[in-house]
């Protein structure tokens, strides 16, 4: 036998199934617009469009997270409680505290949205390093101790504002989640400015670098020098600063923050980084794959809002959806093993 | 057995075997690393299907789908890893699968009452309510016997029974060996301890690359007569070394590198005051069979596993290192064993795979990685190496063996190492490849680097080393220069306690 460096003349051709499987979620995405444009006019107008943008430029934020998290082959199910906490303590910073509650309108005399906007990144982060250490300090695995704090900051939210909801900012606050630079909306900026970041820390720095070995094979990582829990632990805090900046860009769009906020969203946001082609597995997956993924998402809800599915019904396709995109990886997957 | 063949994809690992074992006899199953027995013994038990050949057991043919077919017909095999469920008790373990009783419940007092009397046939005093994790290491694997013979078995395979106990504990093993021999019941005894040979078997077998060297009566034969057929493998090429190209400047120094045994994990290898010294410019071998400590020892000196005590010294000066980046910041590098598991991230490009430990040299602004010096990193590399891909983008997956290999070599020398420890630097690697990477190693000696080279194939250590340390069972056992030295010398030194002339 000669060592012809290569194993197979096939892996150096084109790969159908490599391409499909990279391309695929634009390729769906594409169709689904299509679909939808043909069955309901509606649905391609520009106004529609950018609202769905903006319906998913928080999730979009969190998936960003996701994706850095989901790369080390683990995964955040607190992030819809710890933005809700989060959004509480930046509305109450900007209400100057908590009896200012329900006063609306630009009369609250409170620090201003900078102080808010820091302070729900601070608890974002905070939140996020607290389960870091836990996972890479006391060892106990990502799934229970996000499902812990999963439960922990929504009762944290629950207790700060004594269950009741935050509300009426200043025009400077809002602006940030209701204005428009241009026709585009303000969190789109804010997300497509973050995925373009993330991008190039994913792809051009030490760190990326690190977040891929890590995922891919902690084992190897270690032996290679990296202080795997170091960067285990900075990708959950990484995941913090997106659910605080969201909580802040959400409060922002609502004009009101609540413990309730962002229920059901670790699944949106799972399901948008997954079908972006992020494996579960860790090691493999993309921003832009995210950014696909979360519009593939924002399209397929707001298609199905323009034609009357309930909302039920939703919940219930997002479910679907996890599953087979899980499927779909796990296939590619064993497929990556035999190559 | 006879004729037995069995071939994996680029290696025939057995090839027209042919073993007997008689009624109530005790057989020694021998062979080097690698030689083929596990294979063997995967076909015995039923675990793997021979490509060829046939097994015939009490004078019946028997052809063994599975583990469970090969019990049903009295042939057990207790793995050096026992297969017992610490947090269910004795009588639960010796009958797991086939409890007594009727269809859906389970006959507790039944269980009990039989493992209490299997317990006394091999004299283990334990209550058979206890839970496994409880008892010591002899006495799990006594149960694993007491659950053999509630199959009623006829023959029980022991791969490395030895390994784990003490000396008392091994002798309490003989005196239940023996009256099972009384019983009528067979035990095939693979082992690395030769002595153990002369002290428990009547007979034994040999095997070495896949092939029947010899068998016979233990009366018949000497230890120095085991150890030459043993021995001799036939590798096929290998570099020629000439000259050695060490100084007498010591890079690194081992000294009194010790790992006991904790409860939580029995089957973990200790070390027992390991020390040694490599010098620059030198290949240092280290020799021993599987379980001697030679990874234990090179992943201990790398900060990979934790040690109880010992210290390492880098030119001369101790430090402290308690993890990989702390070895790597000494200039010390780590080839690992299994380049697939712990070396290589299959799913990344090889660019990504090279530079992953010199982020420092690639990097621009500090923490930027730029593409045009890694890429002209992974040039000089190719160029150097002569590894042979398409691009720099490929997957390293797709990459042969040998490739892979000389790019996890390159990860190490873009960092400019003082000591790199190559650990099996080639497994599963094609002759041609194999050359190439003695070669490799062999110039990374002659530009001062101190190489550490572990591996199971005598011949390799052989042609490549300058001094050679063998171990065994955790301690160094001998050191002897590597010019000049036979491998029955070496094998001596690798299975005997009290080491003696061959």
């Amino acid at each position: 036998m000669t060592d012809t460096g290569l194993k197979t003349t096939a892996s150096d051709s084109f790969d159908a199934f490599g391409f499909i499987a990279r391309f695929a979620p634009l390729i769906f995405l594409l169709v689904l617009m299509a679909v939808f444009a043909i069955l309901e006019p509606r649905f391609l107008s520009s106004i529609n469009l950018f609202n769905v943008m903006r319906q998913v430029s928080i999730t979009g934020l969190l998936a960003i997270g996701m994706t850095f998290v989901i790369l080390t082959a683990g995964i955040d199910l607190s992030i819809g409680s710890l933005l809700a906490f989060a959004g509480l303590v930046a509305a109450a910073v900007a209400k100057g505290g908590l009896q200012d509650r329900f006063t609306v309108g630009d009369d609250a005399v409170g620090y201003g949205w900078q102080l808010a906007a820091l302070a729900a990144i601070a608890v974002g982060l905070l939140g996020g390093y607290l389960q870091g250490f836990a996972i890479t300090r006391l060892k106990v695995p990502p799934f229970v101790v996000t499902l812990g704090g999963m439960s922990v900051f929504r009762g944290a939210a629950l207790l700060f504002a004594a269950g009741g909801p935050i509300s009426g900012f200043d025009k400077a606050f809002t602006w940030w989640g209701q204005g428009k630079i241009g026709p585009v909306p303000v969190p789109v900026i804010i997300f497509l400015v973050c995925a373009i970041i993330a991008h190039i820390v994913l792809r051009h720095m030490r760190f990326g670098r690190r977040v891929y070995a890590v995922g891919g094979n902690p084992e190897a990582a270690r032996l290679s020098g990296l202080n795997v829990n170091a960067i285990t632990c900075a990708v959950y805090v990484i995941m913090g600063f997106f659910a605080g900046l969201g909580a802040f860009v959400l409060a922002a769009r609502l004009n009101s923050a609540e413990a309730v906020a962002g229920t059901g969203y670790e699944l949106t946001v799972i399901a948008s980084v997954v079908i972006g082609g992020t494996s579960l597995f860790g090691g493999v997956g993309t921003i832009f794959g995210t950014v696909v993924g979360t519009i593939l998402i924002g399209v397929l809800l707001n298609g199905l809002v323009l034609m009357n599915v309930s909302s039920y019904v939703q919940q219930i396709i997002i479910g679907v959806i996890i599953v087979l995109a899980v499927a779909f990886d796990t296939f590619a997957k064993s497929r990556r093993k035999r190559a | 057995m006879s004729g037995i063949s069995k071939s994996f994809p680029g290696v025939k690992a057995l090839e027209n075997v042919d073993f007997a074992v008689g009624a109530a006899e005790i057989h020694a199953f021998l062979g080097e690393n690698g030689a083929g027995k596990s294979t063997l013994l995967k076909i015995l038990s039923g675990a793997q299907p021979p490509d060829t050949g046939t097994i015939e057991f009490n004078g019946q043919q028997l052809v063994l789908a599975s583990p469970q077919d090969a019990q049903r017909h009295g042939i057990v095999t207790i793995y050096q890893e026992f297969t017992l469920a610490p947090d269910m008790t004795v009588a639960e373990n010796v009958f797991v699968g086939r409890e007594p009783g009727s269809r859906f419940f389970v006959n507790h007092a039944r269980m009990e009452n039989e493992t209490r009397n299997l317990c006394k046939r091999i004299g283990l005093d334990r209550d058979p309510a206890t839970r496994v994790r409880d008892l010591s290491v002899a006495e799990q694997q006594m149960v694993e016997i007491a659950r053999a013979l509630s199959m009623k078995s006829r023959l029980i395979v022991m791969d490395e029974p030895t390994s784990a106990l003490s000396r008392s504990e091994v002798e309490k093993l003989y005196l239940i060996v023996r009256a099972l021999k009384a019983e009528g019941i067979s035990t095939i005894f693979v082992t690395h301890r030769l002595e153990e040979v002369f002290e428990i078997c009547d007979r034994y077998t040999v095997l070495r690359d896949g092939r029947h060297v010899g068998a016979g009566r233990v009366a018949d034969t000497s230890l120095e007569g085991i150890i030459r057929m043993m021995v001799g493998r036939d590798v096929g090429l290998l570099a020629h070394r000439q000259g050695s190209t060490a100084t007498g400047e010591v890079a690194l120094e081992a000294r009194s590198l010790s790992r006991r045994r904790k409860a939580t994990d029995a089957s973990a290898i200790e070390l027992h005051d390991v020390s040694f010294t490599v010098h620059k410019g030198e290949i240092l071998g280290i020799a021993g069979l599987v379980g001697a400590g030679r990874t234990e020892s090179a992943r201990a000196i790398f900060g990979a596993d934790l040690i109880d005590s010992g210290e390492v010294l880098v030119g001369g000066k101790p430090v402290s290192i308690k993890s990989p980046a702390d070895a790597i910041r000494n200039g010390i590098g780590l080839v690992p064993e299994d380049r697939k598991q712990q070396a290589l991230f299959l799913g990344l490009a090889i660019r990504t795979n090279l530079s992953m430990a010199a982020h420092d040299r690639i990097s621009s602004w500090g923490s930027f990685i730029s593409t045009s010096k890694e890429k002209a990193l992974v040039e000089d590399f190719r160029k150097a190496l002569n590894i042979r891909m398409a691009s720099g983008d490929q997957l390293v997956g797709n990459l042969s063996g040998g490739n892979q290999q000389k790019v996890v070599l390159a990860r190490w020398l873009a960092l400019r190492p003082s000591v790199l420890i190559v650990d099996e630097p080639t497994r599963g690697i094609d002759v041609g490849a194999k050359v190439e990477v003695h070669n490799l190693l062999i110039e990374m000696a002659k530009s001062g680097i101190a190489i550490i080279v572990i591996s199971s194939e005598l011949p390799e250590i052989m042609a490549l080393s300058d001094r050679i340390v063998t171990m065994r069972e955790g301690r160094v056992t001998g050191e002897v220069p590597g010019p000049g030295t036979s491998q029955e010398q070496l094998m001596t030194l690798m299975t005997l306690s009290t080491p003696k002339a061959a």
